[in-house]
């Protein structure tokens, strides 16, 4: 009986050894400022001086806030724009790299390099593409499309400034969303396109009644994926947007970036922690309806 | 059945047409990243006509932006910093979802559960009171750091776990009643079999932790400790116009992401729907 105990805890004891590296890295710089988190939105601390308590007060400013209100704002627009978009490019770049074609390695290696590219990198690129006076973009529009010289988009400020986010966003992920729904197309049996095709079904049939139902799962957890994605937008803003030192205004603040600027900048650290559970409570919401969504699908 | 096979020829036009449209458009911001970065200044945005090479290449922003900033140093830090941190999580998350996998112990689904939790927590919630737990511990400015931050995610063990429970019992078992111990299974038994998934894992830690940018921006200050991100991003507001350089030095720090990612890229596919699609 000891013995059989004794083996038991030695087995015990190798699996925690396997376990110990990571879970105490784990707990120590996840697991602890997240309990950290929750508890400094209910306090008033510049990070030196002592702490005061400071129960909802927090919450309630933030219900007067103006510049929080157009970070949550453009947040969910640039989160609106950007899923449907996304969602569409990347299937139905899929769909075509699922197919046998000439090259179709190339292709699929090639629509992952914006993904893998630092942002960084390809942001600047991009504000020499969309540049409003020299860029090629504006430049074609001007010269083709005989767009008036003070009419041209001025791409990254004011209302515009959204809408580049939202093309860029697409353009960089929706290579990484393409191969999720690779992985979901060639999960699908040949069979039931055998037998769509033996009824006379045509393309676009075959994409309705078969594709499409059977990538019902895919579709859900690639959306569920990308919202929670867009929430935590903040360096595409920052790079695409953000003047000299990095500062972003009012038509294009983001949540993240309000979170960054009251803690590191203004050193409200409990009022950025309210932020940042408004931004915890928008993805928990999501992941709640993505659990009953995968007992649903699967 | 002359109209099916025009069909089918149309149906492979559209399919090619819309092909070369995408591969354009991905590719087209790279072309011209590389075209610029040989230009001067004075030829970067020059339409009519377009030039892809210039007459005289300016090869030499390849070299002025290693003395314009620190480049070399900011080369250093990243290239330590990705490496130890991908290290660390590959070592780290297949150890621990091994465990998680293919072993019965005490408190497991506890244990598991503090994972699982937080997998979908957005470090952005937590990232003010992680940095004031650093600075406490000293590490502010520090490198360190920066891997403290990245090495040990949920998501490695996640993602190691889900492949592991796909490899059958019966090899663990079998090699367990040859007297192999669990490291030894571990180690000559599952890695090898884990290709797939320590190949997207390394994509996936390699390309975030190269391209992280709120991370180091946050903690790495003084100009010694900057990464690539960083210092480009310095670089591009002091020298906005300097467009030859800045589209150099952009270049410059693509090269090695993506030839990690063309190396491991066989395995990617495949490791994306071994682990990522079952959540």
């Amino acid at each position: 009986m000891t013995k059989g105990l004794s083996r038991q805890k030695k087995r015990d004891l190798v699996a925690y050894s396997f376990i110990a590296p990571n879970f105490i890295g784990f707990a120590v710089f996840t697991l602890i400022p997240i309990v950290f988190a929750f508890a400094l939105a209910f306090l008033n601390w510049d990070g030196s001086n002592p702490i005061t308590f400071a129960g909802l007060n927090n919450f309630k400013q933030l219900a007067g806030d103006v510049f929080f209100k157009a970070a949550l704002k453009n947040t969910i627009i640039y989160c609106i724009g950007t899923v449907p978009l996304t969602m569409v490019a990347s299937l139905a770049l899929a769909i075509v790299l699922n197919q046998k074609v000439v090259g179709r390695g190339i292709f699929r290696t090639l629509s992952f390099f914006p993904y893998v590219a630092s942002l960084v990198a390809v942001t600047s690129v991009w504000k020499m593409l969309f540049h409003p006076s020299k860029g090629p973009i504006n430049n074609i529009l001007y010269t083709y499309f005989h767009v008036p010289m003070e009419q041209l988009p001025q791409w990254f400020t004011g209302s515009l400034v959204l809408l580049s986010m939202i093309l860029f966003s697409v353009w960089k992920y929706m290579g990484y969303y393409m191969v999720i729904y690779l992985a979901g197309l060639q999960g699908i049996s040949a069979e039931l396109y055998e037998a769509a095709s033996l009824d006379g079904a045509n393309t676009w049939q075959k994409f309705r009644y078969v594709t499409w139902p059977q990538l019902r799962s895919t579709t859900f957890f690639v959306v569920v994926m990308l919202t929670i994605n867009c929430f935590k937008v903040y360096d595409i803003a920052i790079m695409l947007a953000g003047g000299g030192s990095g500062e972003l205004t009012i038509s294009s603040t983001v949540l993240v970036y309000y979170i960054y600027q009251k803690a590191f900048i203004d050193w409200k650290l409990g009022y950025s922690s309210a932020v940042a559970m408004v931004l915890f409570l928008m993805v928990f919401v999501v992941t709640m309806i993505q659990f009953r969504g995968q007992k649903k699908y699967q | 059945m002359k109209s099916a096979r025009k069909k089918a020829i149309a149906g492979k036009v559209i399919v090619y047409a819309i092909l070369i449209l995408i591969a354009v458009l991905m590719i087209i911001p790279f072309i011209w990243m590389l075209s610029a970065s040989i230009k001067s200044d004075r030829e970067v945005f020059q339409m009519n006509p377009f030039v892809l090479i210039p007459e005289n290449p300016k090869f030499s922003n390849y070299h002025d932006i290693w003395t314009k900033i620190p480049m070399l140093r900011f080369a250093e830090n990243t290239i330590f910093l990705t490496i130890v941190v991908t290290f660390l999580q590959l070592l780290t998350s297949s150890f621990a979802a091994y465990s998680f996998a293919k072993l019965e112990f005490k408190h497991k689904n506890t244990l598991f559960f503090a994972y699982i939790a937080t997998i979908a927590m957005p470090w952005q919630v937590y990232m003010v009171p992680q940095f004031i737990m650093m600075r406490k511990f000293g590490l502010n400015d520090k490198l360190l750091a920066i891997i403290c931050l990245q090495a040990f995610s949920a998501f490695g063990v996640f993602m190691m776990k889900q492949f592991y429970e796909d490899i059958p019992n019966e090899l663990c078992e079998a090699a367990r009643i040859d007297g192999m111990s669990e490291y030894r299974i571990y180690a000559s038994i599952m890695l090898p079999l884990s290709k797939p998934a320590l190949s997207t894992l390394t994509i996936f830690t390699f390309v975030n932790t190269w391209n992280d940018y709120l991370g180091p921006l946050i903690y790495l200050k003084s100009e010694q400790k900057k990464t690539i991100q960083l210092g480009l991003k310095m670089f591009i507001s002091q020298y906005s116009s300097d467009y030859g350089l800045i589209m150099a030095g952009s270049v410059l720090s693509l090269i090695p992401v993506l030839a990690v990612f063309l190396c491991l890229q066989k395995y990617f596919v495949e490791g994306v729907a071994a682990t990522g699609l079952k959540g």
